[in-house]
């Protein structure tokens, strides 16, 4: 009865001596295709005696057919006499029978088919209730931190220090590793050119400046948005998905307490810790390319480095990061809030979490830069 | 009915985490066209011995064969060749959540038939009626439905392929009584009218009377007893005893006469 191998004879029908014959398998493999099979066939008028005798073996599917072609005969006018069936496959044509008038046979229309100005209005209304959620969210993070300040008890210290240990501490090889290379590009790119006016020593000015204003915050940020501004996002959505969140609400924690404020603590201290230690990566990177391919060593480069770097220069480039760290932070708890249904949501929160955290710490960035340039220093 | 031979056989099982042997020298043989259950306190790996029967876990040691076929160290191309026969439900349902639960029935149907997709959703919309879901659920995603519609919805799929072999994770666990009783009675008339044998684990003794042909009762690594449930509350282990003959036990067992 039940169908052993991948193969399976056709289902069809036989007519003989005015009776018909139900052949072959019908079950999932059985019958494919046979809708084109019967589709051409002429059926016998009045009534159609229906023999049950020849059928190899018969499943839900092959019933489901089996019953659509008999409601097709029976609105032709045809009347429909079951013969020689056996009891069980009686019994599973009744409950398929039964089951089917409960079914769905209506197709509602998706809603990806809007039309345009539809769908242009759609998204911009989206965009503007994106805003006003992530406006609820400053607002909220704004009332939890100040309630905090007011009582510092309630900061959740172990929870801090475990993002300290995962966002700052453990991200330091590969901060380390990544901002050593770019000052080693920085450095290679450019000495070519400075050597060709022979001024070598300026190689010191193109990689300390560049770097401590500019590429270390932003390389810092970016490389820290990817790393762990995602795993937030991830983090806080996987706990939504679980009602994970809603538990620690019944408990009487308030998820901002244990879920976001240590994470907002925690990155604020740790990007400048790590943007400093990005600097002096870099510095390097570009003082080992400077030793090699410039003659310029190591004494002398790091001698030049205070004329160059002046401390307005330096605290700007560092000064930056924290608000870099609270972009961060916030996008990546606010996406996490964001996430609802399953695994799929918390895939697209967390790109989303990612792209807008570096979008917005780049804005940020110019933003500073204007302002700066606005001051003269 | 065709005579009874054996779907499932496990001779010697072994299957260790680390240091903590889970089942050791476990023999089981399950026939055709019957009812298992698999009971057993907490913790005895029954939802492991299911794993390894479709091959999601590895056994440390042992056989297990599947309508003839050796599981243990199979390769890709049979093991695909099985899983189409087999129909699992898992405990939490397991639906995709990016699809909707029409969707969700069809993707057995699309990866293993060659049928066109006006059939596929036609059967699809069947099973999630013969599943006992309101039509309207069809065009649902799974975050959208309750606990025990998304039992239901998981049935569906796990009967797509009309398969031979079903495995049921706990079926009734949060299901209302009357689901409960509406999830016994399909499967029992899917046994009759396909051939199905059925694997499952459960704790609801309601279902452990009214269902099963034969109780797999496991503890102390291994099956400690095999037979129907009469039989089983005649037994004499303190295991058995433990489990059956609490008030819980007692009470469903007095009312079944």
């Amino acid at each position: 009865m039940a169908n052993l191998t991948d193969t399976a004879a056709p289902a069809n029908i036989d007519v003989e001596q005015g009776q018909l014959f139900c052949i072959g398998a019908w079950t999932l493999l059985g019958i494919v295709d046979l809708s084109q099979r019967l589709s051409a066939r002429h059926w016998p008028s009045g009534t159609i005696q229906l023999s049950g005798t020849r059928i190899d073996a018969l499943d839900t599917a092959g019933a489901l057919m089996l019953l659509n072609l008999v409601t097709e005969w029976r609105q032709a006018g045809r009347t429909v006499e079951w013969h020689d069936w056996r009891p069980e496959y009686s019994d599973l044509l009744t409950l398929v029978e039964e089951r089917q008038q409960t079914a769905a046979t209506t197709r509602t229309p998706s809603s990806s088919q809007l039309n345009p100005l539809a769908r242009i209005g759609y998204q911009a209304w989206n965009k503007v209730e994106h805003a006003l959620s992530m406006l609820a969210f400053l607002g909220e993070i704004t009332a939890t931190l100040l309630r905090t300040l007011l009582r510092p008890g309630s900061i959740r210290w172990k929870a801090l220090f475990a993002n300290i240990q995962r966002a700052g501490l453990d991200a330091l090889p590969i901060v380390g590793l990544l901002t050593f290379l770019i000052g080693v590009v920085i450095a290679y790119q450019g000495g070519d050119l400075l050597s060709y006016y022979g001024a070598n020593i300026f190689i010191v000015d193109l990689v300390a400046l560049s770097m401590v204003r500019e590429l270390a915050p932003l390389l810092t940020a970016i490389i820290v948005a990817g790393r762990t501004g995602s795993a937030y996002t991830a983090q806080i959505g996987t706990m939504n998905v679980t009602e994970e969140v809603d538990a620690l609400r019944t408990i009487g924690i308030h998820p901002f307490d244990v879920l976001v404020l240590p994470k907002l603590f925690g990155l604020i201290l740790v990007l400048p810790l790590l943007t400093l230690f990005g600097c002096a990566m870099s510095i390097l990177g570009g003082m080992v390319i400077a030793s090699v391919q410039l003659d310029v060593g190591f004494r002398e480069f790091l001698n030049r480095i205070p004329q160059v770097v002046s401390l307005t220069s330096f605290l700007y480039g560092i000064g930056k990061t924290p608000v870099f760290a609270a972009i961060i932070a916030i996008v990546g708890c606010y996406q996490g809030f964001q996430v609802s249904g399953g695994a799929d949501s918390v895939g697209r929160q967390t790109t989303q979490s990612v792209v807008q955290a570096i979008f917005l710490v780049i804005i940020a960035n110019a933003f500073f830069a204007v302002m700066m340039g606005g001051t003269g220093l | 009915m065709t005579a009874p031979d054996s779907v499932i056989e496990i001779r010697d099982l072994k299957t260790q985490f680390g240091s903590l042997v889970v089942h050791e020298q476990l023999n089981l043989t399950i026939e055709r066209g019957a009812i298992v259950a698999l009971v057993g306190g907490s913790g005895c790996g029954k939802t492991t011995l299911l794993r390894e029967i479709i091959m999601l876990t590895k056994p440390a040691a042992g056989s297990i064969r599947v309508f003839g076929r050796e599981v243990v160290g199979t390769n890709r191309k049979h093991s695909q060749q099985l899983n189409r026969r087999f129909g699992v439900l898992f405990q939490k349902g397991a639906l995709f959540t990016s699809l909707t639960i029409r969707e969700n029935v069809a993707v057995p149907l699309l990866e293993h038939t060659r049928l066109d997709r006006n059939t596929i959703n036609a059967i699809a919309d069947l099973k999630i009626a013969l599943a006992g879901l309101p039509a309207h659920a069809a065009d649902n995603y799974p975050a959208e439905l309750s606990g025990g519609m998304i039992k239901r919805a998981a049935l569906a799929r796990a009967l797509a392929l009309d398969p031979d072999l079903l495995f049921l994770d706990e079926p009734s666990a949060g299901l209302d009584p009357v689901s409960a009783n509406a999830l016994d009675e399909l499967i029992l008339q899917l046994k009759d009218s396909l051939g199905l044998t059925v694997v499952m684990v459960t704790h609801d003794l309601d279902s452990l009377w009214r269902v099963t042909d034969r109780v797999a009762f496991m503890g102390e690594r291994k099956v400690i007893g095999y037979a129907s449930m009469t039989e089983l509350t005649q037994s004499e282990h303190p295991l058995i005893q433990e489990y059956l003959g609490g008030p819980r036990g007692r009470a469903v067992q007095a009312a079944q006469g």
